[in-house]
């Protein structure tokens, strides 16, 4: 049987596995942890499915475990990754207070863990603070933000500083997200795994199976939002597009949203979603569970436009994934996106629903450009956005951590791996 | 006289944010005096090995900035044109950017700004260096390994080397000429890829085309 390294050799070539098998050889044997709070839903969740394993695979004794709580904490850390991406919503000192108990007694659980790890990855506000209550750890511990942080609401944003301070790094999306903090602050972009159920190829029937089963027609364009119900992702603002296009050419929507476990505000935006769009038959509002990976991959394989229309965004991984599949993506002009679509070259950025509905007349108009544009897509994230090159950009991470502030660091090869040729 | 093997090292980068931006070309300037000298290198050479959009029209990220965010052609096409290989150093590559800097401020009625959310971000770069094991003594075993050789490597052998060598050069030639002048034409073909407007796979292809053309002549009884 293939080993996952092998298999991604295939995608990336053996050149790119190679330089990873060399970047991890100094860091054989070492216990890396990572810590977030859901197994299922969410970018996070999916990226740390798979780079345990391949990190393991390189000899690396890579570790993921999950915090728990209450419904009192999700709603705290809700409330805290909405004013991060700025809301100006307070958080009530009781419901802080459960946040820190929280984290205390998932430290009292993992103790051992944490004290031990030589690496630890703490991901975004929910786990932040247990480096506080580990006093006799080992390692080096980095806080890894995911979300866009370029204008936190101040009172939320210093009460978790309190906590990301003493970390020995942050690891942030982009630069325009990072915050004044006296550790180095490295940008490491998210990525996608080619070889997930969301992303490998999938035959054409398969996909008319998966469309048939929703009711989506095939003989009239799809333009597709996959994303959590969540007003950040400004669902509604895409079916204010839809009419605006609706208008001009048949035209189908579909917004698509599994549920984070982590997400207690997602079934009050679908409710809200559900009544704004009525009952126009041309519009699918699907509610997928969080591993309907597949299903999610024929959807976005059996469009013709992604859209991402978020009013913040750390980073969209649908978006990518949207251009690995080849398809043109209109992005909302925010956070990593920016990064993520480069605007006339594999979508466009928008920054209204007016503007969105636009671009996918266009598009619709010139069946020529969205053909070049996914093209140029699929190669834009092959060449940067696959999770081979964020492991890389991991690994490299550690062993600067490890060897110093330098700006350049040469390691030397062990001996016995000196092979002549 | 006897010359050591070719040894291929690896390379990979990682960013790290300074905090330190720019919304307007004055401030700018005033960041550029200060910011660590690992800016300079990541906005001129780095963008190579991080994930990027490639836009062959520009060479480093200040001027991609001044275009796309000043909306301001002539610095633009200024800062692009910045050899950066040139300098023997990086604190002469600071001065040069900043000299035109303000030859641009002297002459503009307005300072040029750009809206939030499109500043300069500085950004520097740490680099990982290391030895894949691998050791050519003969340039023939070479030619077959280039087409197999990382991003990372091509990098550091022919875009990195510029700061380590004499003169500038790419460590392919320095080695070569460690074997006389057997190799002259090869050293030629090699010096003469110009390193600028391309990507890095780009550029394997190019030293691959090198080797691969003069060891075809080689064979064929063209060349020494």
């Amino acid at each position: 049987m293939e080993s996952l390294l092998e298999q991604y050799a295939s995608v990336v070539g053996n050149e790119v596995i190679d330089h990873l098998k060399q970047l991890a050889n100094p860091l054989k044997g070492m216990k890396i942890l990572h810590i977030n709070s859901t197994k299922e839903g969410g970018g996070v969740a999916e990226i740390l499915n798979r780079l345990i394993p391949l990190k393991r695979e390189l000899g690396i004794d890579a570790e993921w475990e999950i915090i728990t709580g209450e419904k009192d904490f999700y709603q705290c850390t809700k409330k805290m990754h909405n004013s991060l991406q700025g809301d100006r919503d307070d958080i009530s000192p009781s419901l802080l207070s459960v946040y820190e108990s929280t984290n205390l007694q998932n430290f009292e659980r993992l103790k051992k863990k944490l004290e031990e790890a030589d690496i630890v990855f703490i991901h975004d506000p929910q786990p932040a603070a247990l480096l506080h209550f580990c006093k006799k750890r080992k390692g080096k511990w980095l806080w890894r933000c995911h979300i866009d942080v370029s204008h936190p609401y101040r009172p939320v944003w210093k009460y978790l500083r309190q906590y990301i301070k003493d970390y020995d790094a942050s690891i942030w999306s982009l630069s325009a997200f990072v915050q004044p903090l006296s550790h180095p602050q490295y940008l490491i972009p998210p990525s996608i795994d080619p070889l997930s159920e969301k992303n490998i190829e999938l035959s054409k029937k398969e996909i008319s199976d998966f469309l048939d089963s929703w009711g989506i027609r095939r003989n009239t364009p799809v333009v597709t939002q996959v994303s959590r119900f969540d007003r950040f992702k400004d669902p509604i603002g895409v079916v204010q597009s839809y009419r605006l296009i609706k208008n001009y050419v048949p035209v189908q929507l579909v917004l698509a949203g599994g549920s984070a476990s982590d997400d207690p505000e997602g079934q009050e935006v679908l409710e809200e979603v559900k009544a704004y769009a009525g009952d126009d038959p041309d519009i699918h509002i699907l509610e997928l569970p969080p591993d309907a990976h597949r299903a999610i991959n024929a959807l976005q394989r059996g469009s013709d436009i992604i859209i991402q229309k978020s009013l913040k965004e750390g980073f969209g991984l649908t978006v990518t994934e949207g251009l690995w599949k080849g398809k043109p993506v209109i992005g909302g002009d925010t956070g990593g996106i920016k990064l993520q679509v480069i605007d006339h070259y594999c979508g466009f950025r928008v920054s209204t629903p007016e503007g969105a509905a636009m671009r996918v007349r266009y598009l619709l108009k010139h069946p020529g450009t969205m053909k070049r544009m996914g093209k140029n897509a699929r190669q834009f994230v092959l060449d940067n956005y696959l999770i081979t090159r964020q492991l890389r950009e991991y690994l490299t991470l550690i062993v600067g951590l490890l060897y110093g502030s330098k700006e350049k660091i040469e390691l030397k090869l062990p001996p016995s791996l000196t092979t002549g040729k | 006289m006897i010359n050591e093997g070719f040894k291929i090292l690896d390379c990979a980068l990682i960013a790290i944010a300074t905090g330190e931006k720019a919304q307007n070309l004055r401030e700018f300037r005033d960041r550029l005096r200060n910011v660590h000298p690992g800016c300079l290198y990541y906005h001129f050479w780095g963008g190579l090995l991080h994930p990027h959009f490639d836009d062959p029209e520009f060479q480093n990220d200040f001027a991609v900035w001044a275009s796309r965010y000043l909306h301001d052609p002539k610095i633009s096409e200024q800062l692009a044109i910045i050899d950066p290989n040139v300098f023997e150093d990086i604190e002469d590559l600071r001065n040069e950017i900043i000299e035109i800097v303000e030859e641009r401020l002297f002459e503009s009625e307005h300072v040029p700004w750009v809206k939030t959310g499109q500043e300069f971000h500085f950004i520097r770069s740490q680099i990982v260096i290391f030895d894949t094991g691998k050791n050519y003594a003969n340039p023939l075993e070479l030619k077959d390994v280039i087409p197999k050789m990382s991003l990372g490597s091509i990098f550091f052998h022919f875009i990195d080397s510029r700061r380590r060598t004499p003169g500038n050069r790419n460590d392919f030639s320095v080695w070569l000429t460690g074997f006389s002048d057997k190799y002259e034409e090869l050293i030629e073909a090699l010096d003469n890829i110009d390193p600028s407007f391309t990507t890095l796979n780009e550029l394997r292809q190019e030293i691959n085309n090198a080797f691969t053309n003069y060891f075809k002549k080689v064979s064929d009884g063209k060349s020494t």
